[in-house]
């Protein structure tokens, strides 16, 4: 049989068909990687519940008025670059007795006892135990978004600096690689126990006042 | 001599055959790395730095709530989906965005406000107020990453 010519297909528009391609792609995509600070709101509260009493030594108030100044108990006016070392002193303290807290190991309630991992000036004027030490902000209606997402994150950033020490002492590793390390290998358990043991050591504890109209 | 001479030629031509698999490979990587665009913004947003930031991880369980000035209007306004919206119809948007999850994923919804550097602590507030009275409690400030006190001017 004679052999036929099979006609070879034209790729030279390929490209350009390619290149459609793209630049559709390229205008209706982002690639943005979304970051931002995780916070949880309360829960709704039932009016007639009335709040624990609360320590005023046990406090720490930072308020932010609407000339976007920030004073800390009521009587420091501070810049923002030292909210955090501030705040780190006020729960770092532990000048008495906590509540009781879980026994990392079997569960059981500990009495209280006195924070042995604290390393502050055990000041008997401030915060008695890291899980007792409340931190409470309150902002004005008309301060700048700005300047509140600056003091949410020295807060946020004074308790990641308390964990990454104690983290560091007690296991060798930051709190952040711990946390890393738990989203990279989530069924983990001893690496889940060792997270949830630091964060029971250091608990988060800010509170959001209504804002000031 | 002349049987040396090397024939005047032009320059041979580069050859375009491996350009289509050159934009393929290029298209694939943008294929895979980004996202589909899903709302026009219409207010103007300038994003605060703060460093202690996390990723949010699983972009189909994250609703958006964007805060900022519109061109010409004073005042925050709130932009839901694709509009200019108004602080009642938040719940709205929460519902609508519960409908579209099965019932197991409603409680890891987050809601991330992505707000200008200068509107107002009061606006903020009283989303954040509308939030828990629907009980979406998980919320995510939206920043970049960067020094703080960049955000006080």
């Amino acid at each position: 049989m004679a052999k036929r010519d099979v006609p070879e297909i034209n790729a030279g528009s390929m490209a350009d068909i390619a290149f459609l391609l793209l630049i559709f792609f390229l205008v209706t995509t982002t690639m943005n990687v979304d970051t931002g600070i995780s916070r949880k709101l309360p829960e709704k509260q039932d009016p007639n519940i009335k709040p624990p009493k609360l320590k005023e030594k046990n406090v720490f108030v930072v308020t932010v008025n609407r000339n976007n100044e920030i004073l800390i108990e009521g009587e420091k006016f501070i810049t923002v670059d030292k909210l955090r070392e501030e705040a780190k002193n006020f729960i770092d303290n532990g000048g008495g007795i906590g509540n009781p807290m879980k026994d990392p190991r079997t569960g059981e309630m500990l009495p209280p006892a006195e924070c042995t991992w604290c390393e502050g000036a055990k000041d008997p004027a401030s915060s008695d135990h890291p899980n007792k030490a409340v931190i409470s902000l309150e902002s004005n209606r008309g301060t700048a978004y700005g300047t509140y997402i600056a003091v949410q994150n020295e807060l946020v950033g004074a308790y990641t600096d308390l964990r990454n020490r104690l983290a560091k002492k007690l296991y060798g590793e930051s709190y952040q690689q711990l946390l890393k390390d738990l989203g990279n290998d989530p069924n983990n358990k001893s690496l889940k126990a060792k997270v949830d043991d630091i964060k029971s050591k250091y608990p988060q504890i800010i509170s959001e006042a209504e804002p000031i109209k | 001599m002349s049987k040396f001479k090397k024939k005047k030629k032009g320059l041979p031509a580069i050859s375009t055959a491996s350009l289509p698999d050159i934009v393929f490979m290029l298209l694939f990587f943008f294929m895979v790395s980004t996202t589909m665009r899903e709302t026009d913004l219409k207010v103007k947003l300038t994003l605060p730095f703060a460093t202690e930031v996390k990723k949010l991880e699983r972009k189909s369980l994250v609703s958006y709530i964007y805060v900022g000035k519109v061109n010409g209007q004073g005042g925050d306004k709130i932009q839901l989906n694709d509009r200019i919206s108004d602080v009642k119809n938040i719940k709205y948007f929460v519902f609508a965005e519960r409908e579209t999850h099965s019932e197991d994923e409603v409680p890891l919804l987050t809601t991330s406000i992505k707000a200008d550097i200068n509107s107002n602590v009061g606006t903020i507030t009283d989303i954040k107020e509308e939030l828990r009275n629907v009980d979406a409690l998980k919320i995510n400030y939206s920043t970049r990453k960067g020094d703080v006190t960049k955000n006080i001017k």
